[in-house]
């Protein structure tokens, strides 16, 4: 037994001498580590800018978690972390549980994702559609009554439907039963939900009745097996893009993303030069990922905002991010 | 037809119906190890185990999560396993049989069926807050340590139990003290049975991921661990990242991942039974 705990103890020695610690060459850049949690929607922009930042300066260690934007909140308000990934504001409880353990927060948008209502490529009737057909289709009043697509629109054929959509713990889900039915959560229970979209996209793919919603980006990745839908938000049918999303007539499934700064953390110098670097990178990196950014003014004003350290959030407590424009919210705020 | 060649029949059967019971997790096993190893096996290279974690696909790698996944399970190993025989030990040779100890037996297994988030929660709690070790490899090692205890204190006292009392008897005969008979008799007789159980544990704990994203493991992660209290990021994480993200390049890298865990849990199970085969040789009773 002696010999299994000498190959143990020996095995954890090895590993500890991975790496040794790199001579800091220069006192002027900064090092330490920066730590980001929090939403998986915006995880990838933030992998992406950590790792560009790597080339930018090699001796700060960013480190990125996705524990979900509430999560993300939670460790934040715990001052656990530097910043915290949101696809959504953040709400008047977690601004109370900042408050409450002293953590200000500097608000800054990076991007925009628009959410897809896609169908199948077999599905040939459907060519757009109302938020009023979608509020039926998806409200909770719609469990087990509308189960055929003549139901929805009379020129639709009697072929049944079939819906595959964000589980509840996720923020997308959050958002399309907020934008489309009213409510947040507000939603009918007997489609097939999961949290991993690839999930979504093989089974609508199949499936002729079927209707599905997820991030426009899985859906320009799987363009050859799947139909966008158009919706109209009142002033005509809209098929999201790059385009329709950033300039903010896609509505409403199109919605801003942010990343929330500790305020006490702006101040070491590592964290203050990666959310610089943030700012000045997002739109690249966002539109790389597949996700839509927000215009060069946009983008400037957020940089001041930075740069001026405004703490607090735009968002009237409990007010939705549904129908807004990034650069009329941050207008105000500069007006202020 | 008469008794026998009914009998004869039911026999016939019962094979054929344990063969198909055997076959169907063959079955399953080697269809998706050909799905994986389709995907993903062209996808494994040396960059692929050496590389940071990146954006894009082809340039991902998986190096801080193969050594985070093996300083947890390290860990984990050191610290469950004199923990679990200690305690597996303690029930069988001085526990004393009475209802107590019935109620501590039958809690131990059960604390083997608790869901492994549960474990996740209290690690954090304890771990990660009240001794503050944040989401260092330390809370993650312990957490997952709790979660494979039962697993290796039941296996300890079956194979304690196993061995033939006569073997006591004999031992205290000479003139032995327990100490010395349970570290000289006991513990060497039964180590090729708490063996396998260790495997058991194990490779549950290389496989965990809920206990590990409630404690805190991240995802992205430039650098490798050096200390016990670094921040970390396991490979069963990695991949769950991978699966769910758009580029399909990703879905490969997911695949040739979970090829080298597989690999990995292998290569481990191989050798704990390298160890217990050599042991069973030199233990005669």
């Amino acid at each position: 037994m002696r010999k299994i705990f000498l190959l143990l103890t020996a095995a954890a020695f090895l590993t500890s001498c991975g790496g040794g610690q790199k001579a800091n060459k220069n006192a002027e850049q900064p090092t330490g580590v920066v730590k980001i949690d929090g939403s998986s929607t915006v995880y990838p922009i933030s992998e992406a800018v950590a790792e560009e930042f790597r080339e930018h300066q090699p001796d700060v260690n960013v480190t990125v978690g996705e524990s979900g934007t509430g999560g993300g909140f939670k460790k934040f308000s715990r001052n656990e972390i530097d910043i915290s990934d949101a696809s959504r504001p953040i709400t008047a409880e977690e601004i109370d549980a900042c408050t409450q353990a002293g953590v200000s927060f500097i608000e800054l948008p990076i991007a925009f994702d628009g959410l897809a209502v896609v169908v199948s490529k077999q599905n040939t009737f459907i060519d757009h559609l109302t938020v009023a057909e979608l509020k039926k289709l998806w409200e909770p009043a719609a469990q087990g009554t509308i189960k055929t697509w003549d139901q929805i629109r009379p020129s639709f054929p009697k072929e049944p439907v079939k819906l595959y959509g964000a589980g509840t713990a996720s923020g997308t889900y959050d958002y399309f039963t907020e934008a489309i039915c009213g409510k947040k959560g507000a939603s009918r229970g007997d489609y097939t939900a999961s949290e991993d979209d690839n999930v979504l996209v093989k089974g609508v793919s199949q499936d002729k009745g079927g209707l599905a919603y997820f991030g426009l980006a899985y859906y320009e990745q799987n363009q050859d097996k799947l139909k966008l839908i158009p919706i109209d938000g009142g002033s005509g049918p809209v098929a999201p893009s790059q385009e329709t999303v950033g300039n903010g007539t896609y509505q409403p499934l199109s919605r801003p993303i942010f990343i929330y700064i500790n305020g006490k953390s702006i101040e070491r110098k590592e964290v203050a030069e990666f959310a610089k670097f943030y700012t000045e990178k997002a739109g690249t990196l966002a539109k790389e990922i597949g996700y839509v950014p927000l215009n060069d003014d946009e983008y400037k004003l957020i940089q001041e905002r930075l740069a001026k350290k405004v703490t607090g959030t735009v968002f009237v407590k409990g007010k939705s991010t549904v129908g807004t424009k990034m650069s009329d919210l941050l207008k105000i705020e500069e007006g202020k | 037809m008469n008794n026998a060649r009914k009998n004869e029949i039911k026999d016939n059967a019962f094979k054929v119906f344990a063969l198909v019971c055997t076959s169907v997790g063959l079955i399953v096993l080697g269809l998706l190890l050909y799905n994986i190893i389709s995907v993903g096996l062209t996808r494994i290279n040396w960059d692929f185990i050496t590389n940071l974690p990146s954006r894009r696909p082809g340039k991902a790698g998986i190096y801080t999560a193969l050594l985070g996944m093996i300083w947890v399970v390290t860990l984990t190993l050191i610290i469950s396993f004199p923990i679990g025989i200690g305690a597996g030990v303690y029930l069988e040779e001085y526990g004393k049989k009475n209802p107590f100890a019935k109620f501590i037996e039958i809690n131990i297994a059960n604390l083997a069926g608790v869901p492994s988030i549960i474990y996740g929660i209290l690690g954090l709690e304890l771990f990660g807050r009240l001794l503050a070790l944040g989401n260092s490899i330390l809370a993650a090692s312990l957490t997952l340590s709790l979660l494979v205890l039962p697993i290796v204190i039941v296996a300890t006292r079956e194979a304690v139990k196993a061995v033939p009392g006569s073997l006591r008897e004999a031992s205290y005969g000479l003139g032995a003290t327990r100490w010395q008979t349970i570290s000289r008799i006991v513990l060497p007789a039964s180590f090729g049975s708490i063996l396998t159980g260790l495997i058991l544990a194990v490779s549950r704990a290389v496989g965990e991921t809920a206990p590990l994203i409630v404690v805190g493991a991240l995802v992205y992660v430039p650098f490798a661990p050096k200390t016990p209290m670094d921040q970390f990021t396991v490979l069963p994480i990695q991949i769950f990242n991978w699966t769910s993200r758009p580029q399909s390049g990703f879905v490969v890298n997911a695949a040739a991942a979970i090829i080298i865990l597989l690999m990995f849990v292998f290569i481990l199970n191989g050798f704990a039974v390298f160890l217990r085969n050599r042991h069973n040789r030199r233990v005669k009773y």
